[in-house]
């Protein structure tokens, strides 16, 4: 038998279809994800910077420096109340804004198309958009609340230069930004439910808090879960929105880990450091996958 | 009875309401770019002005300072080429593990498929410091080709979820008409599903393409020459000359890289939909 | 217990008629059942009048009080949906529970109801379980249970047996009727099934197109169809309809029986059939052919009770005849049934 013939013969077989199709996929991830991480591991525990040629290693003491440092505990601080307070706001919102969408209404299309925008926008044109909506000196906020009668001209908020409202800014932002996959992933729950049970639990007398709160929520909760999880990750290890509205500032207060080891890492040309503040976002991923999986295995509600 | 109805006309109206008020929040920041792309510079800088309307008559004068004065056009085309290039790479690996998963793979592969989809949550902001040293080393940095290669490990993952939920959806006698009819199951494969999938292969194509305008990490760490950035990058990065921002230029580039690509999603976000639930919701 | 009522019902989606000029009435207690084939208004109508749909036009009364401006909660019914519609994340308990919690029971009266409606159906051991770990019929119990726990005047039952194997369907129709006889509640039940309707009704409404053909007893309906719709959908095989020059003529297969099986030959209308089919179906045997004679060239059925003595055989041409009152005659365009003449 030829060469190519038994070749042919091979790829008939599943158990061979399967491996040969899925392999390159899995070969390219394993590679690009898989070394980088290795290797973030090891800068890590290594003294490398930009410019160096070669790689000593220096145990935790990367860890131990950076651990000290009033910026890395500001950030790590920062990191858990962006991400919590951000995803808690999207959870809530985008569960209010999927049951609105869950009814058909007249241009539900154009109404989806702009309720998607800040997700499908690349996300660091969007935040532009609202770095010139809230910019100190020509903020059309501060314009409209001064209009409005409701500060005076000397009341114009710097909503990007004051260490609590920058934060708020920050969260508002990232909460605009991950509302539409929320909603659109609650949406997919929601309508997936059988209108029957909809349909029953009208005929069985409850009203819209009971409907609301014992049927359509639970029923979603699998959903609910995914969707939060997902914005979590985000939400943790997200720098983008801080970086093009505060970079990190003012004074550290909206630093988040993702952003001080770009800063440290990349501009600051410490490979080692960046490294192991950045290794410190592996914990809390694993955290999640773990908290999905379990989550994915108790999905069967139906 | 009254009661009813005047219930009824309330439940609307709060409904009106909240979808009304949502869509502000989300599509204002958008609106706003649109408006100021039109203003004079003049008319932008002068706190006292409505910013509501154009005060002084509208211009285009900052769309032309885009395109002619900056190197906007350049990194539009930066951005669609790496596009296209990450669309092919995609494809090529995804196609295949998404039929896999979907047929051959039994047991192991809800496992597997879980598995490709989750690497999808890795973060960037994880990698990118090795990452850059592995580019420069490879020689790539400040090459489009760095973030060509490093753009599918995101996208397969999640293209390939996805395209695994439409090929499931696809009942299996077809193909295994088509194996009877004397193709492989490969061919099979190659003649009947893939043409049955043109829809949701299109939307991957769609959704990998936003992914790769939106990225913004991995173009910011590999490029520093500007006429290499992607508008993600570009657009912060290099219109903004110390504290002086061109504020109408910047709205017109930030408008038009989101708003058409939104306008061409929407058209696919259900299916979408469909091929994110059906693998997530057996 | 309340007489459910519509009046002038109609119901269009878009240019779609799905329901047309409704008019009906149920009798207290009895078990009324639509029947139809898909599309032909019957769960539309049932949707209605449950208050899960919104008449275009028309009315509908339950106890005499006008409910249409009124939520289904409000309106004393309970209903069983095809799919049983039980609640997934939710006990057997907790769903047969559930309608009593959302009318505000007093939570130490629940156990007790729920127990009585479990009782009623002998799910009482499945009370702990999820839905998703019972089997179809014991998610039919469920759904019923959940159904009547609450007493209401009107049971709605949309084809909750159309979902179950064929072999426990009987069953179930046959515990189904002891069961309503026992409660003696009002009782709509929508079914394209013949024989369940046959079965179960008290009074059969036939439904096509958005209309009501006919209502009355089987007995009615199956032996005065009011057209020749009502006269081909029940039946199985359906009624046999020949051509005069100026109606049709209906005759049921098992009226069209050989000469040789009649003792009294006395008012039979003598048909030649030829038979070019036999199928044995253990109990009966079905008899295709062709009429030969006065109705040249008629596609007909007969059935034969296998425990009818007569000799038949495939090709050959035989005397067979039907009784003068077993004829029913109908209207060519209208297809209503027109008075009986001699043939």
């Amino acid at each position: 038998m030829s060469g190519r013939r038994r070749l042919s013969f091979l790829l008939d077989r599943d158990e061979w279809l399967g491996p040969f199709m899925i392999g390159p996929a899995v070969l390219y991830i394993v590679l690009v994800l898989g070394v980088p991480f290795l290797l973030a591991l090891y800068y890590s525990v290594s003294d490398i910077t930009v410019g160096s040629r070669t790689l000593g290693f220096v145990g935790l003491k990367n860890f131990a420096s950076v651990v000290e440092t009033t910026k890395f505990q500001t950030s790590l601080k920062n990191t858990f109340v962006f991400a919590i307070v951000s995803q808690i706001l999207v959870m809530v919102l985008g569960t209010v804004l999927a049951l609105a969408l869950a009814r058909d209404f007249r241009g539900k299309w154009f109404v989806r198309l702009l309720i998607l925008l800040p997700w499908v926008a690349p996300i660091s044109l969007g935040t532009i958009g609202w770095l010139w909506i809230l910019d100190s000196t020509y903020s059309v906020i501060n314009w409209t609340l001064e209009a409005l009668g409701l500060i005076g001209p000397d009341g114009w908020y710097m909503w990007l230069g004051v260490p609590y409202l920058a934060m708020g800014s920050v969260i508002l932002i990232q909460v605009w930004r991950i509302l539409p996959l929320a909603t659109v992933i609650l949406l997919a729950g929601l309508t997936s439910i059988p209108h029957d049970i909809h349909d029953a639990a009208q005929v069985d007398g409850a009203g819209f808090f009971r409907h609301l709160f014992q049927i359509t929520m639970p029923l979603i909760h699998p959903i609910m879960l995914v969707a939060g999880l997902f914005g979590l990750v985000f939400a943790f290890t997200d720098m983008i929105v801080i970086f093009v509205l505060t970079r990190g500032g003012p004074y550290d207060t909206t630093q988040v880990l993702a952003s001080l080891a770009f800063f440290t890492g990349i501009q600051g040309g410490d490979l080692a450091e960046g490294a192991a503040i950045a290794v410190f976002l592996f914990p809390l991923l694993v955290a999640v996958a773990i908290a999905f999986l379990r989550v994915a295995r108790r999905t069967e509600v139906m | 009875m009254a009661a009813e109805r005047a219930r009824r006309w309330g439940f609307r109206a709060g409904h009106f309401g909240v979808v009304g008020l949502f869509t502000v929040f989300t599509a204002f920041p958008f609106y706003w770019m649109l408006i100021t792309t039109f203003k004079r510079e003049s008319d932008l800088l002068k706190r006292a002005n409505n910013p509501f309307v154009y005060n002084e008559p509208p211009t285009l004068e900052n769309i032309r300072v885009l395109f002619e004065e900056t190197l906007y056009g350049r990194w539009l085309a930066n951005t669609l080429l790496v596009g296209l290039l990450v669309v092919v790479i995609t494809l090529v690996l995804a196609l295949p593990a998404g039929y896999a998963l979907a047929r051959l793979a039994g047991r192991w592969g809800e496992r597997l498929g879980i598995g490709i989809f989750l690497t999808y949550l890795v973060p960037p902001t994880l990698l990118f410091i090795p990452m850059s040293r592995v580019i420069g080393d490879l020689g790539l940095q400040d090459s489009l080709w760095s973030l060509v290669l490093v753009y599918p490990s995101f996208t397969v993952p999640f293209c390939t979820w996805l395209l695994m939920g439409f090929f499931k959806a696809i009942p299996p006698d077809l193909e295994e008409a088509a194996m009877i009819d004397g193709h492989s199951r490969l061919g099979a494969f190659v003649k009947v599903v893939v043409p049955l999938s043109m829809a949701g292969i299109l939307t991957v194509i769609i959704f990998t393409l936003t992914l790769v305008m939106q990225e913004f990490v991995y173009a910011l760490t590999f490029i520093t020459a500007a006429r290499n950035y992607t508008v993600s990058v570009g657009v912060p990065t290099f219109l903004v000359h110390g504290d002086v921002y061109f504020w109408g230029s910047l709205m017109a580039g930030c408008f038009i890289a989101s708003v058409p690509i939104a306008i061409l999603y929407n058209f696919f976000v259900d299916r979408f939909i469909a091929g994110f639930t059906v693998g997530a919701i057996k | 217990m309340a007489i459910v009522e519509a009046r002038g019902v109609s119901k269009r989606f878009g240019d779609v008629r799905a329901v047309d000029g409704v008019d009906l009435s149920t009798k207290e207690g009895e078990f009324l059942v639509l029947l139809g084939p898909s599309g032909c208004g019957k769960t539309t109508l049932l949707r209605i009048i449950a208050g899960l749909e919104r008449p275009t036009a028309g009315e509908i009364l339950i106890g005499g009080q006008a409910v249409n401006d009124l939520p289904p909660r409000a309106r004393k019914i309970a209903m069983v949906f095809q799919s049983y519609a039980l609640y997934p994340h939710m006990s057997v308990f907790k769903n047969i529970a559930f309608p009593l919690k959302a009318q505000g029971l007093a939570r130490d009266e629940i156990p007790k109801k729920v127990e009585w409606a479990a009782a009623l159906f002998g799910i009482e051991r499945l009370l702990e379980r999820k839905p998703r770990q019972l089997s179809g019929g014991e998610r039919q119990r469920v759904a019923l249970a959940r159904a009547v726990v609450r007493e209401p005047a009107v049971f709605l039952l949309d084809e909750p047996l159309s979902n179950l194997d064929a072999k426990l369907r009987a069953s179930a129709r046959d515990e189904l009727q002891q069961f309503q006889r026992r409660i003696a509640t009002t009782t709509i039940y929508v079914t394209h099934d013949q024989i369940e309707a046959m079965g179960l009704g008290d009074r059969i409404a036939v439904m096509q197109g958005g209309r009501v053909r006919q209502i009355g007893t089987p007995t009615d309906v199956y032996n005065e169809p009011a057209d020749t719709f009502v006269a081909g959908f029940l039946g199985s095989p359906p009624m046999n309809l020949v051509e005069e020059p100026d109606a049709l003529v209906g005759f049921r297969p098992e009226h069209f029986l050989p000469r040789a099986a009649y003792t009294d030959a006395a008012s039979l209308t003598a048909l030649p059939f030829r038979i070019t089919r036999i199928e044995y179906l253990g109990a009966d045997r079905l008899l295709y052919g062709v009429l030969e004679g006065r109705f040249e060239g008629a596609r007909v059925i007969a059935r034969l009770a296998t425990t009818v003595e007569a000799a038949v055989q495939a090709g050959r041409t035989q005397e067979f005849g039907v009784r003068a009152r077993d004829f029913k005659f109908f209207d060519k365009t209208s297809g209503l049934r027109t008075a009986a003449r001699p043939l």
